[in-house]
């Protein structure tokens, strides 16, 4: 059948669906496209010692501020701590710029940055939870993970 | 034992939401009028009975009655006394208590001003209602009972509402967001009911366009305060985070804006009436969903709500009865219905379709990122990521600035269909216009020259311009150009009033992203930082008492070429009872431009970690809400809606009087 020879309402019926066809499509197409570059993982303290993180892209590392671990510069706003997941692995975390309110000594927190070639992660953004019973689902998991291994051992 | 009497007030609010349920609806199917006439006094003893549940609680609040857990959890008797009252739905169990009275709430609203309506069509309405708080009062019993008693041994003194919820915001906030979420409950039940008598004319749209309006009224103006709440409370200066709290409430709004452009073609023109069905079941699902999400604790989010997997259970049954349900009602009964007006491609039907269209895109771009970490946690077994708000960003905005365009161009456009040449010769000047007087002002005025300002808020200039050419429009040929004014339907006002203020909106959004200027630095007394052409100056901190927090106050003095600006405030506050440190910005707010201070952690003896912040037209984000939402509430007092009314009370005594 000719395009140019449908009755009208079939022809704009046609286009209507085309349009929807091609808007979802695009959109669909475009989202995972953007999805792709923009899912950050999550590794654990154990995951990035045993050198499961790559280096380079940007990634999220969650586990327990170790007590006394908390170190500031005195000139700028330049911080380091370690995480932990409470057992054997930590990872050094070094951050310039403002903490949340609830970042605390022996807190759970998540840091979004980057792994360097030394194993120090480099973070962009640190956060801690409203709530200081709560804890993030990764690093709740991350500990149970942790424990069983250990007690499974 | 009031706290009991609240507890158990709410098992006869669910007999008589079952009642709500099942009775009217049998009146329908057996035609007995006094039982579909029982509505309206169910839905009274309904919203009392959770009107009562709720002011136990509140008075257990205002009682420091710590032995009830959900008061000791989020309470504290040094604690202001309206931060008590708001501590009511300041967390899980008690805002779902909020819910429940916001449901019964609509319900009863619906059942005492609706005459307009068929005593028939009236019982099949108020049944769905009635069902749904038989789900959310179940709920709170099996699962959430805010009023669970800590015995024998209870604590002396609460430990305290979270600071960040210790604020203004967080009074307004949730309620009105609630009457959105659950108002769009109302064109829900309307779909339904329509969809189970068979009758889907223009009339159902009629009826359920005034409770729509108003229910995503409602939701713009939470959202807005909830965006507000968070720039000022939050601490540090952002005002939208795609957090996934944030897009559980931004996802239905799309979906309910779109639905309320659907509908005025539906009764305006009579055209899309099965879609916008769909969208009216869509939009009250996408509640829903909002609540599973955060109330489950599947997502990683700023909002913690404390979790259980019990409750989020029971939520994902609910959801999937009342949106499969309502989905296979709508597959079997809305086949076959016909537009009673045909329009070509370029009529504004077609436009106000693609308008649909994106937002429905958008809204599922928003819930691909939203839900993508669960779905990619299912696939690879376990591993978890986080999507981030670049993500949003690069699909969101396209989306909308395609939807902004035809937003733009849309008042100019004819029903059923648009001479095109004509059109795009008419509309040379002001788009062309539009984007040349903003590319002037952005080079003499900004900071820099940035393209996509020119384009966004070229737009928006052009949204404006074609506003009040229509406007102009209407009245250029009346001989009396005042009283032509006040003759234009309201709800037409009301559009104006809702585009403006996204026009507004998006002005605000981007020179706030574009032009702001942020600096984190260490500051000694004395120190001065300059910022955006002002001069920051730390002079100090000082101890302060506050009722329940001890504080550092900041001392922060800004001069702008030596000239004095402001002196600012903010607090670093240590909340005792919960041992809370909290950030209390101080803002100098203006229609052109915030200067925005936080004190960060102290350094050493006498310095601290600084944030300064310049947000131009960071306002303009917040107004343009309010002008969508006070758009929608304009709309309401529609002559139309009201002779529509009085019209049709007559056709109810005639049913009233079947058998």
């Amino acid at each position: 059948m000719k395009f140019g020879k449908m009755k009208p309402h079939r022809r704009n019926r046609l286009l209507l669906v085309l349009f929807l066809v091609v808007t979802s499509g695009s959109a669909v197409g475009l989202a995972l496209k953007a999805l792709n570059k923009n899912i950050n993982l999550f590794y654990s303290p154990q995951q990035i010692v045993d050198g499961q993180a790559p280096v380079g892209p940007l990634i999220r590392a969650g586990g327990m501020v170790v007590e006394g671990s908390v170190q500031r510069s005195r000139e700028d706003l330049k911080v380091s701590f370690v995480i932990s997941d409470l057992q054997a692995a930590a990872v050094v975390v070094q951050f310039e710029g403002i903490l949340p309110d609830l970042f605390r000594e022996g807190q759970g927190v998540i840091a979004l940055g980057t792994l360097n070639t030394q194993g120090v992660f480099v973070a962009n953004e640190v956060l801690a939870k409203h709530d200081e019973n709560y804890m993030p689902p990764e690093v709740a998991d991350t500990h149970k993970k942790a424990h069983k291994e250990r007690t499974g051992e | 034992m009031i706290a009991e009497l609240g507890h158990f007030s709410l098992i006869p609010a669910l007999g008589l939401s079952v009642c709500l349920t099942v009775l009217p609806a049998t009146g329908v199917y057996l035609r007995q009028a006094n039982l579909m006439r029982l509505t309206g006094s169910l839905s009274a003893g309904l919203f009392v009975f959770v009107l009562f549940s709720i002011a136990c609680l509140g008075n257990a609040f205002l009682t420091d009655d710590f032995s009830v857990a959900y008061v000791a959890r989020n309470s504290n008797s040094a604690l202001p006394v309206q931060y008590k009252i708001s501590a009511i739905w300041g967390a899980h169990e008690g805002s779902f208590l909020l819910w429940s009275l916001v449901m019964a709430g609509w319900t009863l609203a619906v059942s005492q001003f609706s005459n307009g309506l068929t005593l028939d069509m009236r019982a099949r309405v108020l049944s769905v209602m009635g069902a749904l708080s038989v789900g959310f009062i179940l709920f709170i019993l099996l699962t959430s009972n805010p009023f669970d008693r800590i015995l024998p041994v209870y604590p002396a003194e609460g430990s305290d509402l979270n600071p960040v919820l210790q604020d203004f915001g967080l009074i307004v906030h949730p309620p009105m967001l609630y009457m959105g979420y659950v108002g769009f409950a109302v064109p829900f039940a309307f779909a339904i009911a329509t969809l189970t008598s068979g009758k889907l004319d223009s009339a159902w749209a009629r009826w359920s366009r005034p409770w729509t309006n108003l229910a995503w009224s409602f939701l713009t103006v939470g959202i807005t305060l909830g965006s507000w709440w968070a720039y000022y409370e939050l601490g540090w200066g952002g005002w939208w985070f795609w957090d996934a709290v944030e897009n559980a409430s931004f996802m239905p709004w799309l979906v309910g804006t779109a639905l309320v452009h659907s509908l005025a073609a539906t009764e305006k023109r009579g055209v899309f009436k099965s879609w916008t069905v769909l969208l009216a079941i869509f939009a009250f699902s996408f509640s829903l969903l909002g609540a599973f999400l955060v109330r489950s604790g599947v997502l990683t989010s700023v909002h913690a709500f404390a979790v259980d997997p019990e409750r989020g259970l029971f939520i994902l049954a609910f959801l999937t009865l009342v949106i499969g349900g309502s989905l296979t009602l709508y597959a079997i009964k809305a086949t076959g219905i016909k537009s009673d007006a045909g329009f070509e491609w370029t009529g504004r039907e077609t436009l106000l379709l693609v308008n649909n269209i994106l937002l429905i895109v958008a809204a599922g771009a928003v819930l691909l990122g939203t839900i993508y970490p669960l779905i990619y946690e299912a696939l690879t077994d376990g591993k978890k990521i986080s999507v981030g708000p670049p993500y949003f960003n690069t699909v969101f905005v396209p989306v909308v600035m395609l939807l902004f365009l035809v937003m733009a161009v849309a008042p100019a456009s004819r029903w059923r269909s648009t001479p095109v040449e004509k059109f795009f010769k008419e509309q040379l000047l002001p788009g062309g216009g539009s984007f040349a007087v903003v590319a002037i002002l952005v080079f003499f005025l900004a900071a820099r020259f940035e393209p996509v300002v020119v384009l966004v808020v070229g737009v928006a200039a052009w949204i404006v311009v074609n506003l009040i050419r229509d406007l102009i429009g209407k009245v250029r040929h009346k001989s009396n150009k005042i009283v032509a004014l006040f003759r234009q339907p309201v709800s037409y006002y009301g559009m104006l009033l809702g585009h403006l203020g996204i026009a507004i909106s998006i002005t605000g959004v981007c020179l706030t992203v574009y032009f702001s200027e942020e600096k984190d630095v260490r500051m000694a007394p004395g120190d001065v930082v300059e910022l955006s052409g002002y001069e920051v100056k730390f002079k100090g901190v000082k101890k302060v008492r506050g009722p329940n927090y001890l504080a550092d106050r900041g001392e922060i003095e800004i001069t702008r070429a030596r000239q004095p600006v402001v002196i600012l405030f903010p607090e670093k506050r240590f909340y005792q009872a919960a041992q809370n440190m909290m950030t209390e910005a101080d803002i100098d707010p203006g229609l052109f431009r915030d200067l925005y201070v936080a004190l960060g952690d102290p350094i050493d003896d006498t310095a601290w970690a600084v944030r300064v912040q310049y947000k131009p037209f960071v306002r303009w984000v917040w107004f343009g809400g309010l002008f969508i939402g006070l758009g929608g509430i304009v709309t309401l007092i529609d002559r139309r809606y009201r002779a529509v009314r009085m019209r049709t009370s007559a056709a109810v005594e005639t049913v009233g009087a079947m058998p």
